[in-house]
């Protein structure tokens, strides 16, 4: 780790820890958010973790440049890597099945293995949130092993179900809400991914570590799925 | 009690206020006014907070009736507003007569008008807010991100002082060719010299691909020599360069993390102006320092509250 402080906005600092995306990466991301959180007080306004980096957006009539360059110093002082596990480790039902994840058959085929073999890979494996965006709660997890990995679709589907799971690339996210999207489909889960009226109102925060665990149709229904066809929204 | 009905309303008729903090790391928007500067001061001629609940009303579109007297403020755009056919001109409070209609109907000077309430429009606050984002269904009069539409009621807790007026001095003028002042930054150094060079010596032109999650601007393509990115957070006013190197400035509603490098970001007056530029409209680019930057910003906004 080598951080680096660049300049992003008026008010932004972009603290880059590294270079790769890795998922060693988010122990340090953790512990220096906690710290960086501490540190600004009451000063910061956003704290925005992706893969590598990450952005703090501080309180610019608070705060010159200078001294938020400072605060991330202090911040970085000493870090270590944390090992309380701070993020929650979430178990996501997900129905595996054609219907909801077209891409299943297409996955297989470039893996050279069967569909259920997929499934096992995909759900075996604990993934890292590396972060969140492009919707609210969506969860961008890795890493998916290299066999399963695919790039989007050449066309990005009009609408994507809620509680979609997809892969692209070495990534794998579920779709909180019905959305444009070009991830390859493979299930769905039932949980309800961002929610208003929860406290923290995502599910997954970055950092968190994510596991998938196949269920059957009835019991996918039982905890309130919906198995519209994926086909029937395109 | 009601005191606004909308008789008329478009897409981009909005409920908004400075937008959603503490939850970009979920990879929600900021939402929030795209004029912050003209939102602050309908306010201000309310005695209100500067981010109090505004109707943002981009292009025009809008017709409100008023049903019980209402003291209201109006700041930012020229759309021809008129009272039951009279003209109102903005930045001043006025007071809107039970039966009166006030119709916005196009964009003389500046693209986007605030019309604030006294203490701001009631609604409900989702995740801290009202700000209206569609695609998030988040926020407006019915907290599911939906506009404002004809049969909506709108109402206000507060009530009125003395009616005002901005004094000339202090009107933000929305003058031809704006130059618009960049924090040079993020991944500037990795363009090409030509292309830094274009950035700050050509003439941008407002693409019609332009809406609150962000503007296009037309001109040289800037060529970026860097290596292919991670994503990354995302502040307000981003100039984000895809590869076919026609810049996008990013605003309130754009996405949280993203992948495009970047020539840094606009300063906040920078971005109030941007937000009053039509498509078709030219544009400067002006390179500023972070600590030149923050210092005028300061010096700004302490006059302004005063």
């Amino acid at each position: 780790m080598k951080p680096r402080i660049e300049v992003v906005a008026i008010d932004c600092l972009m603290l880059r820890l590294f270079d790769e995306i890795a998922e060693s990466n988010m122990p340090w991301i953790l512990a220096a958010s906690e710290r960086i959180r501490t540190c600004f007080a009451v000063h910061l306004i956003e704290l925005v973790p992706s893969y590598t980096t990450m952005m703090v957006h501080y309180d610019g009539l608070g705060l010159t440049p200078a001294q938020a360059r400072e605060l991330i110093a202090q911040a970085l002082t000493d870090l270590r890597p944390e090992t309380r596990n701070l993020g929650q480790c979430h178990v996501l039902p997900v129905w595996y099945d054609v219907s909801v994840g077209p891409e299943l058959t297409l996955l297989a085929q470039r893996a050279g293995c069967s569909v259920s073999e997929v499934i096992r890979r995909h759900s075996e494996h604990e993934y890292q949130v590396f972060a969140l965006g492009f919707a609210p709660g969506f969860a961008f997890m890795g890493l998916v092993e290299e066999a399963l990995a695919a790039p989007r679709l050449n066309t990005p589907r009009k609408r994507v179900a809620s509680g979609s799971v997809g892969i692209a690339e070495r990534q794998t996210a579920a779709y909180p809400a019905q959305s444009p999207g070009g991830w390859n489909l493979v299930g769905r889960t039932p949980s309800a991914l961002f929610d208003r009226e929860r406290d923290g109102y995502s599910l997954m925060q970055p950092g968190d570590r994510v596991q998938f665990a196949p269920v059957s149709h009835a019991e996918f229904i039982r905890l309130g799925g919906d198995d519209t066809p994926q086909e029937a929204l395109a | 009690m009601s005191h606004l009905l909308i008789q008329a309303s478009t897409p981009l008729c909005l409920l908004q206020d400075a937008g959603r903090f503490g939850v970009r790391h979920l990879g929600v928007t900021q939402g929030g006014a795209a004029d912050w500067l003209s939102m602050a001061w309908a306010n201000w001629l309310l005695g209100n907070s500067p981010d109090a609940a505004v109707i943002e009303i981009t292009l025009g579109g809008l017709t409100l009736v008023a049903k019980a007297d209402c003291t209201l403020a109006l700041a930012g755009a020229d759309l021809a507003a008129t009272i039951d056919g009279q003209p109102l001109k903005p930045w001043r409070s006025f007071v809107l007569k039970q039966g009166q209609t006030l119709v916005f109907t196009r964009p003389l000077s500046g693209a986007r008008a605030y019309l604030a309430a006294p203490a701001g429009f009631v609604a409900p606050q989702v995740l801290g807010s009202c700000a209206t984002v569609a695609r998030e269904q988040l926020g407006g009069p019915d907290g599911f991100g939906r506009g404002l539409v004809a049969g909506d009621e709108l109402t206000y807790a507060g009530h009125a002082g003395q009616l005002r007026e901005l004094p000339c001095e202090l009107q933000p003028v929305f003058s031809a060719n704006p130059a618009l002042d960049v924090v040079m930054g993020a991944q500037m150094g990795a363009f090409s010299g030509q292309s830094t060079f274009d950035a700050f010596n050509s003439a941008w032109t407002l693409d019609t691909r332009a809406d609150r999650m962000g503007i296009r601007l037309l001109g040289p393509a800037l060529v970026y020599q860097g290596a292919p990115m991670i994503s990354e957070g995302i502040p307000l006013g981003a100039i984000q360069v895809p590869p076919d190197g026609q810049p996008i400035v990013l605003l309130n509603d754009r996405q949280t993390i993203g992948g495009y490098p970047r020539l840094g970001a606009l300063t906040p007056l920078a971005l109030a102006r941007l937000a009053q530029c039509l498509p078709g409209e030219g544009v400067h680019m002006r390179p500023t320092t972070q600590e030149a930057a923050q210092r005028q910003h300061v010096v700004f906004m302490r006059r302004f509250v005063a």
